[in-house]
């Protein structure tokens, strides 16, 4: 049973694809970032944040 | 000189790790001995090639943001390797599965279901490992080194012999240790590129304003436009599916130690999503610099020449075509794998030892590393090019066998032979339409037109056969044959509790 309540944060991971695949949230120029256009710097954060989600997932996993 | 370096190493590598290479699991595996580090390398590898780095700036220098669906797909391809490919990791070593074919051939008890697998592999492989070499000879386009007539695929034929020899010698560890080099060169390039080019060109908000009010005055935009919202999330869905299920992808996930490896490698690999978004952004700063070019595949090499002193230019030339050959060595040991396993000894040499399989794979390595330099010198560039497109969308109709078999056996596997089939033709007839210029098929629902990635939209009609024909065959009572793995083989870690 241990494994499941584990596999259950398996679902945190549902969030990148809501955030990455849905262009209205980030298809725009403004607010601009170090003169990067809003769409850039979106998914360059989101880069590490789905480094930072696999991390913290695998944390848990082998806790 | 770089590639007396790799070539060197490529043979070492064979002492790396000692193991009998007469057999398959160590010559097309590396006997799954690859911890995190080299796993990183050799999965890195396989996600940006010398291709990625011609043919995403090439794409964004022409279209602007449509180009970055490489940087979402490169996101959530790792939450997608790390929920998935541990599970056929675990199955794989259980039961000693060199390729995917493999696996689904026990699953489902279906030698017909794993030739699909196995055929979709190697055809999808081929002209991506040709189109390895489009890499090379843009860089030596630019410099000026293209000669005419035979001369002008000279240092193609050499750089293939060099890949033939070793990857032959050592198999999947030559990959491997060349990788690391490789990665080393390439990002170095991207570091340097992607500071000195700003500077010069007056830093990236500069760049970034030049290039949109250029791409408005070309059919480009800086920002994604609503209509094509739908291709450029379809794409990245679709891309991310089929690059997990690529046979080069599942030879370097396999080759790792444990299923942890491979999760570790989840979390630490979006650090090549990072360069390949700074690699992506060479294509704005090449309409920065007023580069023009009709021939999209020397965007990089040009910018390169225009801007960066001439030794650094030429140093990252070097790193741009080995990173052409560590791909292209790591495809066609996948090829081999695939068709020793699934195809010859299954239709020709059943009672084969295991030695003789090793050298069959080793032969096949070479026949396809050949074939695809016959493919490059033979056959027009723009068809690799179309072939490479149909290879990614072929490749994603193979997600329900894989995918879902791993998870259940509901599906009927007869169900899932018609789903595969209507998937492949169904997914050539709209790049038939399109002419094979694109991936994306504006599909037409009542008044509305929907663009996306005709791959995605085949494999909905791929999941839906399989689903629909599923519950007709399992009504009938239809053999769907023994599967071989248990529940377990999926979720425990081999080697944990079995001693191997």
């Amino acid at each position: 049973m241990q494994k499941g309540n584990k596999s259950g944060w398996y679902w945190l991971f549902l969030v990148p694809f809501i955030a990455t695949l849905w262009p209205p949230f980030y298809a725009s120029y403004r607010p601009t970032l170090g003169g990067f256009p809003f769409m850039y710097w979106y998914l360059i954060l989101w880069i590490f944040l789905v480094a930072l989600l696999s991390g913290i997932v695998y944390f848990i996993d082998n806790r | 000189m770089l590639f007396l370096l790799v070539t060197i190493l490529g043979f070492s590598a064979s002492r790396w790790h000692r193991g009998d290479l007469n057999l398959i699991e160590e010559w097309g595996l590396a006997g799954r001995r690859f911890g995190t580090f080299v796993t990183w390398f050799l999965l890195g590898g396989d996600l940006y090639t010398a291709y990625t780095f011609i043919a995403v700036p090439a794409l964004v220098y022409g279209t602007g943001a449509f180009g970055f669906f490489a940087v979402p797909y490169t996101i959530i391809v790792f939450p997608i390797m790390y929920v998935v490919i541990p599970r056929l990791w675990r199955v794989s070593k259980r039961h000693k599965y060199v390729t995917a074919a493999d696996f689904v051939r026990g699953r489902f008890d279906s030698s017909l279901l794993a030739l699909a697998v196995a055929i979709t592999g190697i055809l999808a492989t081929m002209p991506y490992i040709a189109l390895q070499l489009t890499g090379i000879q843009a860089v030596l386009a630019v410099m000026g080194l293209a000669g005419h007539g035979f001369m002008k695929d000279l240092p193609l034929v050499i750089a293939f012999i060099i890949l033939a020899a070793y990857t032959y010698n050592s198999g999947l560890r030559a990959p491997a240790l060349t990788a690391i080099l490789k990665d080393i060169l390439i990002y170095v390039t991207v570091i340097v590129a992607c500071i000195a080019i700003p500077m010069q060109l007056g830093g990236y908000g500069h760049i970034f304003h030049v290039a949109a009010t250029t791409l408005a005055a070309h059919k480009g935009a800086m920002i994604l436009p609503p209509k094509m919202y739908s291709a450029f999330a379809t794409l990245a869905l679709g891309s991310a599916f089929a690059l997990l299920l690529y046979p080069h992808a599942v030879t370097g996930s396999l080759g790792a130690k444990s299923g942890s490896t491979i999760q570790r490698n989840a979390a630490l690999l979006p650090l090549y999503s990072l360069a390949l978004t700074f690699i992506a952004l060479l294509g704005y700063m090449a309409i920065a610099a007023g580069i023009h070019t009709k021939d999209t595949s020397l965007v990089v090499p040009l910018l390169f020449i225009k801007t960066l002193p001439t030794w650094f230019a030429g140093f990252a030339f070097g790193a741009i075509a080995i990173g052409a050959l560590v791909p292209a060595a790591i495809m066609a040991i996948a090829a081999a794998n695939l068709f020793t396993r699934n195809i010859y000894r299954e239709y020709f040499m059943q009672d084969e030892g295991p030695n003789r399989e090793a050298q069959v794979a080793k032969i096949v390595g070479l026949v396809v590393i050949l074939g695809a330099l016959l493919f490059i010198v033979a056959i027009p560039l723009q068809y690799s090019i179309y072939f490479q497109t149909l290879g990614g969308m072929w490749i994603l109709q193979t997600v329900p066998v894989i995918i879902f078999g791993l998870y259940t056996r509901w599906f009927h596997r007869w169900a899932l032979f018609l789903g595969w089939l209507i998937g492949m033709v169904f997914g050539t007839w709209m790049a038939a339409e399109e002419s094979f210029k694109t991936s994306i098929y504006p599909l037409h629902l009542g008044h509305t037109v929907i663009l996306g990635y005709a791959g995605i939209w085949a494999l909905v009609v791929n999941i839906i056969i399989a689903f629909v024909f599923s519950i007709v065959f399992n009504g009938m009572h239809l053999s769907n044959g023994q599967d071989e793995t248990d529940v377990h083989d999926y979720d425990t870690e081999p080697g944990k509790e079995v001693a191997q």
